[in-house]
C-alpha cells in the first residue's frame, strides 16, 4: 500500500486529512478554529483558556470536503512543561491513538510577531507542512504597525495569511489554503531557522526574518496602558473591583427579580392550569407538583444565570482574568500556589468541572493537584438558585449603603466565602501532603479587548440553554423520582380529612419521610428537619435539587400559594411553623457553600487525577467541612439571637 | 554610561534594559527564555502588583509579569542609546 502510493500519488494520498492549529497561548487560535469549522469553542482573552485538543470539519463553503482542523492549546516551544502543553506535542507527533496531523497552521500574532516566529521554526523542524495565519491585523493596524504578509510569505517560502479571526476578514484566504498542506514548501530561511537548538537561536532568526521584511512595530497599546494604570492601581483598581462586584450582586437581586418573577407566574399558571384541566389522578398531580413545580422552580433563575454569565464572559474576554491572577499572585504565594491557579479558581465560579480542566496549564503538579482539590469550593452557578431563594427569604432587604442591600452583601459575602475556603484549604494541603518547591510563574497579560456584544449574547445563549437542559434531564429526573418517594406507600384517603389534610397524611408517611428522618441525628445540632434533610440528599445528584424538592414538598402540603420563599420563614398567612428559623438557614447556606454535591465535578477530577482516589477524598474532607461550618455558625447565628 | 550589570528585578524605573543572561541550566531558565528573556533583548520595567510582587515587563511588544525569585535570573544592563 505504502509503495503504491509512492509510485503513484492517488486520490486518497492526496486528501488533506487533519491539520493541527498551533501558536503561542492567546494568539487566536480557538477565534479561527471556530471561523473556519462553525463551531463554538470557548475563546477568550487570557492565555490559557483552550486546554484540550478539540477536532472539527471545514465548512464546506470553503470548497473542500475531508479537511479536519484540530484547536490545540496555546505552547510556547515544543518542549512541554505543563499538561496542557504535553497535550498539544502529543497530537503533533501522533498521540492520542491517531496519526500525525497532515500539516500545522502556526497561529502569530501580528502585533507580537517576534515572539511567534520560533515557535515555527520549531513546528517546521518536526517535518510537517506548516503555514502561517497572522492573526489581530486589525489591532496592529490600529496601532499603526504594518507588515506585509506577502513579503513574510517570500521569506519563509510557505503560505502567509494575515487574518482578523473574530471578524471573518481573510477566513476565506485561510480555508482555501488548508486544504492542500504538500503545496507548502518551507524556504532556505525557514529551514535554516528549524535547525536552531536554543531559544536564542530561534529568537535571533526570527529577527532576522523580520529584518529582511519592510515593516513597521505597532506602537504601545495606549488604552492598555490607561487601563492598567487604573485598575492596577491599589487603591482605585480594588475599589473599581469591589464597587463592580457589588453592583453585580446586587443586580442580581433587583434587576433579575421582574424577570424572575414573571417566570415564576408562568410556572405557576401552568401547574394550575394542568390542575383545573385533567382530571385528578396521580399522573396530574405528578406533572402538576413534581414536574412544573418542582422543575419550574429551579428555572425561575434563569434571569440569575443569565445575568451571572454575561458577567463571567465579559470579564474573560476583556482581559482582567490575567490581572486579576496578577494581582493576586502574591497571596496565591502566601497560600503556597501561584497566580495561574488563580485563574483556575476563577473559571469555576462558572462551573466547577471547566475549571479543573484549566489547571492543566499549571506546571507544578503538586500546585495542580492541590488547586483540583479545592476549585470546588468556588461558588459555581448550581449554588445560585439555593442561595437566592434562601437569602430572599431569611435575610431583609433592608439597605445598608446607597443602592446595597443586605440581601446583595450577603450573596456577595457566600462568594467571598467560598474563596476563602478555596485558598484557606490550599494553604492547609501545601503546608502538609502536598508540600513542593515553586516551580517559576511567568504569566502573559494580554492587550484589553472589548468583547462583541454577539460573542456574549451566543455565549450566554449557549450557557443559558445548558441550564434548561440540565433541568429538563437530571433535575427533572430526580424530581420525579423524589416525587414517588415523597407519594408512596400510598394509603385509603380518610374522608373525614380535606384533601390538603390527606395530602399531608401521605406525605408524613412517605418513604422519603422515612429516610429523612433516619437522618435527623445528623442534622439536628443545625435543627434541620426531614424536609430538608431529603432535600440533602437529593441535591447530592445535583445542587439545584434542593430547590425543586422544597417546592414539590411545599406544592403537595396545600401551600403553593405564597411562594415558596415566604413558607420557607414561615411568615405566611397560613400561620404555619417556619421550615427553618434563621439560624438553620444560615447554617444550610454554609452547607452549600462548603459541600460536594456534584457527580460530574467527582467524575472529572478522577479522569484528571487518574483514579477514585483524590475524588473520594475530596467529597469527604468537603462534606465534612460543610457539616462543621453549619454547626458552627448555627450555634454561632443561635447565640447572636438570629 | 553606566552599563553595570544588575538583575531586572531590581529595575525601578521604565528606562530600556538589555538582557545580559538569564543564569540557571533548568527547566525554568528554559522557560523564561523560551518566552522571550533570552540575551540581547530589549526589556522594560513597567509596574509592580498592588501587593509588591509580581511585577510586569514589556518584552518584545507583549507585557510579561514575574515573581522576583524568577526575575533574579535574568541579569541586565543599560541599553546602548
Ligand atoms: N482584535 C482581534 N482580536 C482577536 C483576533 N483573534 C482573536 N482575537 C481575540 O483574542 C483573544 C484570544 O483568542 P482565542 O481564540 O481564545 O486565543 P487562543 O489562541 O485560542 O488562546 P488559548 O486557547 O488560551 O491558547 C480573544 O479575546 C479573541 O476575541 C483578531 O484577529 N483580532
Ligand atoms: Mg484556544
Amino acid at each position: 500500500m505504502t509503495a503504491l502510493v509512492r509510485l503513484r500519488p492517488s486520490e486518497a494520498a492526496r486528501r488533506p486529512g487533519r491539520i493541527a492549529i498551533l501558536g503561542a497561548p492567546n494568539s487566536g487560535k480557538t477565534t479561527l478554529f471556530n471561523a473556519l469549522t462553525g463551531h463554538r469553542a470557548k475563546a477568550g482573552n487570557y492565555p490559557g483558556v483552550t486546554v484540550d485538543r478539540r477536532e472539527g470539519d471545514l465548512q464546506s463553503r470553503f470548497g473542500a470536503d475531508d479537511v479536519r482542523l484540530i484547536d490545540l492549546p496555546g505552547v510556547y516551544s515544543l518542549q512541554p512543561q505543563s499538561e496542557d502543553e504535553t497535550v498539544a506535542v502529543r497530537v503533533l507527533e501522533g498521540g492520542f491513538g491517531e496519526p500525525a496531523p497532515e500539516g500545522v497552521v502556526v497561529v502569530v500574532d501580528a502585533t507580537t510577531i517576534e515572539r511567534g516566529l520560533p515557535l515555527l521554526a520549531e513546528a517546521a523542524a518536526l517535518g510537517l507542512p506548516v503555514c502561517v495565519a497572522l492573526t489581530m491585523i486589525d489591532e496592529l493596524k490600529a496601532r499603526h504597525g504594518e507588515i506585509d504578509p506577502k513579503e513574510l510569505q517570500e521569506e519563509l517560502g510557505v503560505p502567509v495569511v494575515g487574518v482578523v479571526g473574530n471578524r471573518g476578514l481573510g477566513i476565506d484566504d485561510l480555508g482555501a489554503l488548508v486544504s492542500s498542506p504538500w503545496d507548502w514548501t518551507a524556504s532556505p530561511s525557514l529551514l535554516h531557522g528549524a535547525e536552531a537548538r536554543t531559544p536564542e537561536d530561534r529568537f535571533a532568526w526570527a529577527r532576522a526574518v523580520l529584518g529582511a521584511c519592510r515593516r513597521q512595530a505597532p506602537e504601545p497599546n495606549r488604552w492598555t496602558r490607561r487601563l492598567d494604570r487604573l485598575l492596577l492601581h491599589p487603591i482605585v483598581g480594588s475599589a473599581v473591583f469591589l464597587t463592580f462586584v457589588a453592583f453585580f450582586f446586587q443586580a442580581i437581586f433587583t434587576w433579575a427579580t421582574p424577570a424572575m418573577d414573571f417566570l415564576s407566574g408562568l410556572m405557576d399558571g401552568l401547574a394550575d392550569q394542568v390542575l383545573a384541566t385533567l382530571p385528578d389522578t396521580a399522573l396530574t398531580r405528578l406533572m402538576a407538583d413534581g414536574v412544573i413545580r418542582g422543575v419550574g422552580a429551579v428555572i425561575v433563575f434563569l434571569p440569575q444565570i443569565v445575568l451571572l454569565f454575561a458577567v463571567i464572559l465579559f470579564l474573560e474576554g476583556c482581559g482582567y482574568m490575567a490581572r486579576a491572577a496578577f494581582v493576586v499572585d502574591r497571596v496565591m504565594g502566601w497560600v503556597g500556589l501561584e497566580g495561574r491557579c488563580f485563574i483556575a479558581l476563577l473559571s469555576s465560579y462558572a462551573c466547577a468541572v471547566p475549571g479543573i480542566m484549566a489547571t492543566r496549564t499549571i506546571p507544578s503538579p503538586r500546585d495542580r493537584l492541590t488547586t483540583i482539590l479545592v476549585a470546588p469550593f468556588a461558588t459555581c452557578s448550581a449554588r445560585l438558585p439555593v442561595y437566592l431563594l434562601l437569602i430572599a427569604a431569611f435575610i431583609p432587604a433592608d439597605p445598608v449603603l446607597g443602592p446595597f442591600t443586605w440581601q446583595g452583601l450577603t450573596l456577595m459575602g457566600l462568594y467571598f466565602l467560598g474563596t476563602a475556603a478555596a485558598l484557606l484549604s490550599a494553604a492547609v494541603f501545601k503546608r502538609g501532603l502536598l508540600r513542593g518547591a515553586a516551580l517559576p510563574f511567568y504569566l502573559e497579560l494580554p492587550p484589553y479587548r472589548l468583547p462583541r456584544p454577539s460573542d456574549i449574547a451566543l455565549g450566554v445563549w449557549d450557557r443559558g440553554k445548558l441550564f434548561l437542559r440540565r433541568a429538563g434531564t437530571i433535575i427533572l429526573a430526580v424530581s420525579v423520582v423524589l416525587w414517588f418517594l415523597l407519594n408512596l406507600p400510598r394509603r385509603p384517603a380518610d374522608p373525614e380529612l380535606s384533601v390538603v389534610e390527606n395530602q399531608r397524611m401521605v406525605l408524613e408517611g412517605s418513604y422519603a419521610a422515612s429516610a429523612g428522618r433516619l437522618l435527623e441525628p445528623v442534622f439536628a445540632p443545625m435543627d434541620f428537619d426531614w424536609r430538608v434533610n431529603v432535600g440533602l440528599v437529593a441535591s447530592q445528584a445535583a445542587r439545584e435539587v434542593m430547590v425543586a424538592t422544597l417546592a414539590q414538598i411545599y406544592a403537595q402540603e396545600g401551600q403553593d400559594e405564597e411562594g415558596l420563599g415566604v413558607l420557607l420563614a414561615g411568615s405566611g398567612e397560613g400561620g404555619t411553623a417556619p421550615l427553618l428559623s434563621r439560624a438553620s438557614a444560615l447554617a444550610l447556606l454554609v452547607y452549600f457553600a462548603f459541600a460536594m454535591q456534584c457527580m460530574s465535578t467527582l467524575a472529572v477530577i478522577r479522569r484528571e487525577t487518574g483514579g477514585w482516589r483524590w475524588p473520594a477524598f475530596t467529597f469527604a474532607y468537603m462534606n465534612a467541612l460543610a457539616w462543621l461550618g453549619a454547626w458552627l455558625t448555627f450555634v454561632l447565628a443561635s447565640a447572636a439571637g438570629a | 554610561m553606566d552599563r553595570t550589570l544588575a538583575d531586572v528585578a531590581d529595575a525601578r524605573d521604565g528606562r530600556l534594559l538589555e538582557i545580559a543572561e538569564v543564569t540557571g541550566t533548568g527547566a525554568a531558565s528554559r522557560r523564561l527564555r523560551e518566552i522571550g528573556f533570552c540575551t540581547g533583548a530589549p526589556v522594560r520595567f513597567l509596574r509592580r502588583a498592588p501587593l509588591g510582587d509580581p511585577a510586569m515587563y514589556e518584552l518584545r511588544g507583549a507585557l510579561l509579569s514575574l515573581r522576583r525569585s524568577e526575575a533574579q535570573r535574568i541579569r541586565v544592563h543599560r541599553a546602548a542609546p
